[in-house]
C-alpha cells in the first residue's frame, strides 16, 4: 500500500532563470531511487507537490512531457514561503515531489482534432508540457492542426524562449507569440493583449478544441473572444488553480462546490465550471 | 447473528477479556466534562449520559498527527528525506461510542479511502486496528437531530456491536463478524430482552422531534443553493470561532505544517477550519472565500449538498447536536438547513 503522502526523494539536476525580472524559474529534477520515475508517471495538464522538509509543500504544473525521460521539470514563480527558499536551492540539493495529481487534459478526445493552445503569462507550464507531448514523432499524427497563441508583458518575460523559436520555424505548428509592449526595435513577433491577437490569428472553432491557461484577466476576456468563434463551452478547457494541502481530494480547501481542484480537475471544461459556484 | 446478554456486573470481565488484545477507551466523567479516557476496569464507565463534549474522531484523525520525519540537515546522508511514521501498535476497542459517531466515521471512510491514490494510509492504519461498542441512546438530547439525517439513537451503521442498556444487564447486538467474535460466549438473550430493546428504540426515536427537512436542498442544484440570500443572514452572527468545526464528528479539514527543531524534523498535520480566511488564501493574496459569509456557506453547504452530491445522497452530518449546543451565538444547523430547505 502506497503512502500518498510521502513525496519521492529527487535531486535538483539543474535551474534556470527563465525571465528578466528573475521570479520564474523552471527546476529539472532526477528521482534519486530508481523504480520512482517510473511511478512517477503522468500526463500533460496534471500537477505535483514540490516538498521541502522543513518548509512544506506547492502544488505547481508539471513542465516537461512524458516523452522526456530522466527528468522532470517545473517552473516556479517567487511568491511565498516555500517557492522564495526553493528560488535559493541549487543543483545537488535534495528535496521531494509528490504525485502526479489531479486530471489532465482530455487528450483522447482531442485526438483528430485540431487543437487551439491560448496561454498568458507564467500561465504556459503545463502548455509546454502538452506541446512537447504532441510535437513528439509519435503523438504528432494524433492531432490536426497546432495553433499556439502565447503572450507575457515583454519579451523578457516569456518562458521557454529557446524553444518558443525552434517551434516558431517548425511547419507542424502555428506559433503567435505576443507581448503587451516592448521597446526593441528588433522585435518581430506579435503586440498586444492575448485575446485581441486569438481574435485576429483563430479564425475557426470547427473541430478544435482550446486549452486556455492564464491570470484571471486573460479567463476573463478569452470568454467573448472564444464564444464570438463559436466555440462551444465543452470545447473550451481550462486549468484552475487554487490554495492546497492533501492534493489528493480530502483536506477540503480547493473546492468549487463539490469539485476538487486537487482531485475532480484541475482541468475543467467551461461547461463543467458554468454549473459549479464562481469561487 | 444471535443477540446475547451481559448483566452489568460481568461488564468489568468483559473489558478484563478485551484488555488482553485491545487497549480499551470509554466515556468517562472528568471535572463535569464528558471526556474519552481508557478504561483499564468497568469504574467510571457510564451508562447515563448525552454524549462526549469533542467527538472521538481524535482516534483516527488525531487534532495534531506526525506523518513523516527526516533528518534536518541537508549535508547528513539521506538528510532532508521524509520516512512514515510506524503503524499504530495496539488495537483499540472504542466501548460506548454513540451510533451517531459511528456513523459519521463510516462516512469519512468514504472520504478518506476513495482510490488507489486517496488512500489515507494513517486514517485507514487506525479504522482497521478499531473496534467500535456502540451504546444506544436511550434517552436523547433535546439538541439531538439523528432521526432526520439517515442516523438514529439505536443506529447500527459502523459499529462493530451495538450495546442496549436494559437496566441491571446490557442486550449486546453483534453487527459485524469482528464483533460477533468478541461476544460468542456470552449468553443468548432471552425474548424479553429483546422486546425490551425493541420497545426502548422506539421510545427513544419517538423522543427525537427535532430535525431538518432536505427534500428542497435535495431537488435544488448546487448554484440555486450557493445563491441563497439567506447566507447574508445566517453569517451575520457568525464569528468563525471554528468551534463547530472543532467539535464535529465529520469535520475533517486539515493542514500540513512542517516543523523542526535542531536537526530534528517532522511534518504534521493538524485540524483545520473553514471559518478561517487563512484556509483559503492564495500565494498571490487572492482569497476565493474572502469573507465570513462564504466560509459560512461552504460549511453548511459541503455537509448538505457537496457530500450529497458526491456520495450517493450520503448526507454529511449525523445529527449529534455538539455544534448546536458549543456555538457561542446560538446558530443552529437545523435552523440552517431548514432555511436552505425553505
Amino acid at each position: 500500500m502506497e503512502n500518498p503522502y510521502l513525496p519521492y526523494p529527487v535531486r535538483i539536476d539543474e535551474v534556470i532563470t527563465e525571465t528578466e525580472d528573475k521570479n520564474l524559474k523552471t527546476f529539472k529534477f532526477v528521482f534519486i531511487n530508481p523504480g520512482d520515475e517510473e511511478k512517477f508517471s503522468y500526463r500533460p495538464g496534471q500537477f505535483a507537490e514540490l516538498s521541502i522538509a522543513g518548509k512544506g509543500e506547492i502544488p505547481i504544473g508539471i513542465a516537461s512531457s512524458p516523452t522526456e525521460k530522466g527528468f522532470v521539470k517545473f517552473t516556479v514563480n517567487k511568491v511565498g514561503l516555500v517557492s522564495t527558499y526553493l528560488h535559493n536551492m541549487r543543483p545537488g540539493n535534495v528535496m521531494g515531489i509528490r504525485g502526479p495529481l489531479g486530471n489532465w487534459y482530455p487528450w483522447e478526445e482531442m485526438e483528430g482534432k485540431n487543437v487551439v493552445i491560448v496561454g498568458g503569462g507564467f500561465a504556459f507550464t503545463t502548455l509546454r508540457s502538452s506541446i512537447v507531448y504532441m510535437l513528439h514523432p509519435e503523438n504528432r499524427p494524433k492531432f490536426k492542426d497546432i495553433k499556439v497563441v502565447y503572450g507575457a508583458r515583454t519579451p523578457g518575460m516569456l518562458l521557454y524562449k529557446d524553444e518558443l523559436k525552434e517551434w516558431e520555424q517548425r511547419d507542424d505548428i502555428e506559433m503567435h507569440i505576443t507581448v503587451d509592449g516592448t521597446n526593441d526595435p528588433d522585435w518581430k513577433y506579435n503586440v498586444g493583449y492575448v485575446p485581441p491577437i486569438t481574435e485576429q490569428k483563430i479564425t475557426s472553432a470547427e473541430n478544435a478544441i482550446a486549452i486556455v491557461c492564464g491570470p484571471p484577466i486573460v479567463i476573463k476576456m478569452m470568454q467573448p473572444v472564444l464564444a464570438k468563434l463559436n466555440f462551444p463551452p465543452e470545447r473550451i478547457i481550462l486549468s484552475l488553480e487554487k490554495r492546497m494541502k492533501c492534493g489528493i481530494g480530502i483536506c477540503g480547501r480547493c473546492n468549487l462546490g463539490d469539485q476538487y481542484v486537487c482531485k475532480d480537475g484541475p482541468v475543467f471544461s467551461m461547461a463543467q465550471l458554468k454549473e459549479l459556484p464562481p469561487e | 447473528m444471535t443477540d446475547k446478554i451481559l448483566s452489568k456486573d460481568q461488564v468489568a470481565a468483559f473489558i478484563d477479556s478485551l484488555k488482553k488484545e485491545y487497549q480499551v477507551f470509554a466515556p468517562t466523567e472528568e471535572n463535569g466534562k464528558i471526556i474519552w479516557a481508557e478504561a483499564n476496569s468497568a469504574d467510571g464507565l457510564l451508562w447515563e449520559f448525552s454524549n462526549t463534549t469533542m467527538s472521538p474522531k481524535d482516534f483516527f484523525f488525531p487534532q495534531s498527527e506526525c506523518m513523516a520525519r527526516f533528518k534536518n540537515d541537508p549535508k547528513a546522508e539521506g538528510g532532508m528525506i521524509m520516512h512514515p511514521e510506524p503503524e499504530l501498535e495496539r488495537s483499540r476497542v472504542l466501548m460506548n461510542i454513540r451510533p451517531c459517531d459511528a456513523k459519521a466515521f463510516q462516512l469519512l471512510d468514504r472520504i478518506f479511502i476513495q482510490d488507489e491514490v486517496t488512500n489515507d494510509v494513517y486514517w485507514r492504519d487506525k479504522r482497521d486496528k478499531a473496534i467500535l461498542v456502540g451504546l444506544a441512546c436511550n434517552n436523547p438530547c433535546p439538541t439531538c437531530f439523528c432521526t432526520s439525517v439517515g442516523c438514529g439513537p439505536h443506529h447500527e451503521a459502523g459499529l462493530d456491536i451495538l450495546l442496549v442498556d436494559l437496566g441491571d444487564s446490557l442486550l449486546v447486538k453483534p453487527i459485524s463478524d469482528k464483533g460477533k467474535a468478541l461476544i460468542d460466549d456470552l449468553p443468548d438473550a432471552k425474548k424479553v430482552d429483546k422486546d425490551k430493546a425493541a420497545q426502548l428504540k422506539k421510545t427513544s426515536e419517538a423522543s427525537i422531534t427535532s430535525g431538518v427537512t432536505m427534500d428542497n436542498v435535495n431537488k435544488r442544484t448546487v448554484l440555486e443553493l450557493f445563491d441563497l440570500p439567506y447566507w447574508d443572514r445566517v453569517s451575520e452572527s457568525c464569528l468563525n470561532c471554528g468551534t463547530c468545526t472543532f467539535c464535529c464528528p465529520t469535520c475533517h479539514c486539515f493542514d500540513i505544517q512542517d516543523e523542526v527543531k535542531g536537526t530534528d524534523g517532522r511534518r504534521v498535520r493538524n485540524w483545520d477550519t473553514c471559518m478561517s480566511w487563512l484556509f483559503t488564501v492564495h500565494g498571490t493574496g487572492h482569497n476565493p472565500r474572502p469573507t465570513k459569509k462564504e466560509r459560512v456557506r461552504q460549511r453548511f453547504m459541503h455537509k448538505f449538498k457537496y457530500i450529497p452530491e458526491k456520495r450517493e445522497g450520503e448526507i454529511g452530518c449525523v445529527g449529534c447536536g455538539r455544534c448546536v449546543q458549543l456555538c457561542p451565538v446560538n446558530i443552529d444547523v437545523r435552523e440552517v438547513v431548514n432555511q436552505m430547505n425553505a
